[in-house]
């Protein structure tokens, strides 16, 4: 009875969260497949050799106009990357700083740099994209429901558009993207970038290898916090076993 | 010596503290031996897991604090700074995030318990009504919460609620304005909400000490819903309840450490990672889950002036139900058709948000409508109805003795005798 009650109760709790959150997810027009990432579930991990080759898709085609300000060069530490590989990767980009002299100038990009912009400011950025503005990729994962699947869903989702559809001037059409218009060429195809490990680059496995990428860039704590998350739930576990044993134990004299 | 206390303390350090300031007696009399009834169910670990919550809010929000930059031009990028740089930030965020949502889960549960078990009624009204002031402190404290990261929910989340109050006839647009600290959402709203977030957690430990002062002089309620009569019905609240608040708390700790370590995301909003901007607004703005009730009510009235009436009133309806429910009998376990009629408004408060959380379209126009005018009625209709109309079943004699005697000492109707008393 008194079971029924309690059961009755965390279940109409838990349909209460789960469909408010759904809610939004619902609300999205096309059904994402859902893609099999290695940091998915509570013990989930980068696929660091995946996210590498991620690495190089954001370095050769994303990031000639899209920016990752959150991040740093030092944060390339965590899918893998040797201090020595950073460092080098960081000295590629001359970074604006002022000179002994007062004078502006620029010196050599440092692993705490932050990642650089393709462009200075956002006019200059629409200035160069037709008027569209690329988003900062640092949390773009987050920042989209459906977050890995619908980065992988957009990346993949170019086709000619359906006829009868007008487009606008300087448009793609996506079947993902809301109102199938997008600014952004498809960046990505077959054979796109030149993987060193002897991947085969198609246009699936580089939207894979990004998107896991991404999914760094926007969590990085994530390896710690999942690690963290496993110790500390095991701990509860075992403290809530021998304080429910206490309770036992203590109420055992109370008559019902 | 006039004033001094006696106190009974035999280390004489303790003695010495107690006998000037009796903190040691009181917490004894408060927390050790306070009488408590012994039938509590599990129900009851909630107000102490919501101090809990209270204090877990305050600790982590200190330290995000010294990490957190109230601008609009430096806030969202202070946010991430403190996920990515700063040692063990996203624990200090992410708790402070889920901390929020649990603590209106938590808070939730309590209010339906104290609904279910008829804890409002005499003479515990004030103690209800100081919870629902608790209440209305902790949603101002969470709306003003969600705005700081500065994303583009608490841009737009602040730009719709602060509008409201604009429906107020004649001085509307002046609260607006002052709220604002301008002429629209912008910097001076920013550092407003992040000074008074600051401060509201202090205002809310003040009405939690009130509201704990005020349960320690009428005694708590019971799944029964009788006093308690002598020392057989009660307990000593330690060992018995602390231990037993203990294993709540460490059932409610897993539940947040699973969403705070595997899920930090999952209850917030995406529209929350894109920063700010005045010049987009996004598809769908919707409040966090736990407003999403309220926000049906309000979407629920065509008129802008009525909805904000509505919402405001499904809470301050709160306020006055000690006199609109009119029923003697707390607890709903002897209240065979107000307990039917409790699920289903439980039912219909989990259908506001879930419409709360849809685009205000077609079927769930309609059904938001149905449930904001069920909630209401269930307040001011069916509650002073029931309380006449209703026939309740024989209460037990104490709490310890579980002998059924009907309401007014006349003869017991049959069967009831035969039907022995539940154990909790």
């Amino acid at each position: 009875m008194s079971l029924n009650r309690f059961t009755l109760f965390g279940a109409l709790l838990g349909a209460a969260i789960g469909l408010g959150s759904v809610t939004p997810v619902l609300a999205a027009e096309v059904e994402l497949p859902h893609q099999n990432w290695s940091f998915e579930g509570p013990f989930g991990t980068y696929d660091k050799a995946s996210a590498q080759r991620g690495f190089l898709v954001y370095q050769q085609v994303c990031s000639n106009c899209h920016s990752m300000k959150q991040a740093y060069y030092r944060n390339l530490a965590g899918i893998g990357l040797s201090d020595e590989q950073i460092k080098a990767i960081a000295a590629q980009v001359d970074v604006p700083t002022i000179g002994d002299d007062g004078q502006p100038t620029t010196r050599k990009g440092l692993p705490s740099d932050h990642f650089k912009a393709p462009y200075p400011n956002e006019k200059a950025a629409r200035a160069a994209q037709g008027g569209a503005l690329p988003p900062d990729q640092s949390v773009l994962i987050k920042a989209r429901e459906g977050g890995p699947d619908y980065i992988y869903a957009l990346l993949t989702g170019y086709t000619e558009p359906p006829a009868g559809v007008k487009m606008g001037e300087g448009m793609n059409y996506n079947k993902v993207m809301a109102g199938n218009q997008i600014a952004m060429a498809a960046p990505l195809s077959d054979g796109r970038v030149e993987y060193t490990d002897g991947t085969k680059p198609t246009l699936e496995q580089e939207a894979r290898d990004v998107t896991t990428f991404l999914a760094y860039i926007a969590n990085p704590e994530m390896e710690q916090r999942k690690r963290l998350g496993v110790r500390v739930m095991l701990f509860l576990a075992a403290l809530t076993c021998v304080t429910y044993a206490v309770k036992r134990q203590i109420w055992s004299d109370v008559h019902h | 010596m006039v004033g001094l206390h006696k106190s009974e303390f035999k280390n004489p350090v303790i003695n010495w503290v107690d006998t000037r300031l009796p903190l040691f007696t009181m917490m004894t009399k408060e927390y050790g031996v306070f009488p408590t009834p012994k039938n509590f169910n599990y129900f009851w670990n909630f107000g102490a897991l919501a101090m809990i919550n209270l204090m877990i809010m305050i600790v982590t929000g200190i330290f995000l604090a010294m990490n957190y930059n109230a601008s609009t031009a430096g806030a969202f990028d202070s946010v991430e700074r403190i996920v990515r740089d700063v040692n063990y930030g996203w624990l200090l965020r992410y708790v402070h995030a889920n901390g929020a949502s649990m603590f209106f889960i938590v808070v939730y549960i309590h209010m339906f318990r104290g609904l279910y078990y008829g804890s409002y009624k005499k003479p515990r009204e004030l103690l209800w009504m100081i919870g629902v002031v608790i209440l209305l402190l902790m949603m101002a404290t969470a709306f003003m919460g969600y705005v700081l990261p500065w994303g583009q929910m608490s841009y737009w989340g602040a730009t719709v609620i602060t509008n409201l109050f604009s429906a107020i006839p004649v001085v509307g647009d002046y609260i607006v304005t002052l709220l604002w600290g301008g002429f629209s959402v912008d910097n001076p709203t920013l550092n407003r909400f992040f000074s008074l977030h600051y401060l509201m957690p202090f205002v809310i430990t003040g009405v939690v000490f009130l509201h704990v002062v005020a349960l320690h002089i009428t005694g708590s309620n019971n799944p029964l819903g009788i006093e308690p009569k002598s020392s057989q019905d009660t307990l000593p609240f330690h060992p018995y309840y602390t231990i037993k608040d203990s294993v709540g708390m460490c059932v409610y700790l897993m539940v947040f450490a699973a969403l705070v370590f595997f899920a930090p995301d999952y209850l917030g909003h995406a529209d929350n990672y894109t920063p700010a901007n005045p010049l987009v607004t996004p598809a769908h703005i919707v409040p966090e889950w736990y407003f999403l009730p309220f926000y049906a009510i309000l979407r629920s009235v065509p008129s802008k002036l009525g909805g904000v009436i509505m919402m405001f009133g499904s809470i301050a309806i709160l306020f006055v139900l000690p006199w609109l429910d009119t029923s003697p009998v707390r607890s709903a376990k002897f209240r065979p058709i107000y307990r039917q009629l409790m699920y289903v408004f439980v039912v219909v408060c989990i259908t506001l948000g879930v419409a709360g959380g849809k685009p205000p379209e077609g079927i769930w126009v309609v059904i938001g409508r149905v449930c904001t005018a069920y909630y209401f009625l269930h307040f001011l209709v069916i509650l002073p109805l029931l309380g006449k109309l209703e026939k309740p079943l024989p209460l037990p004699e104490s709490i310890a003795n579980p002998v059924l005697t009907p309401i007014g000492g006349g003869p017991l109707p049959g069967g009831a005798m035969a039907k022995p008393m539940e154990k909790m």
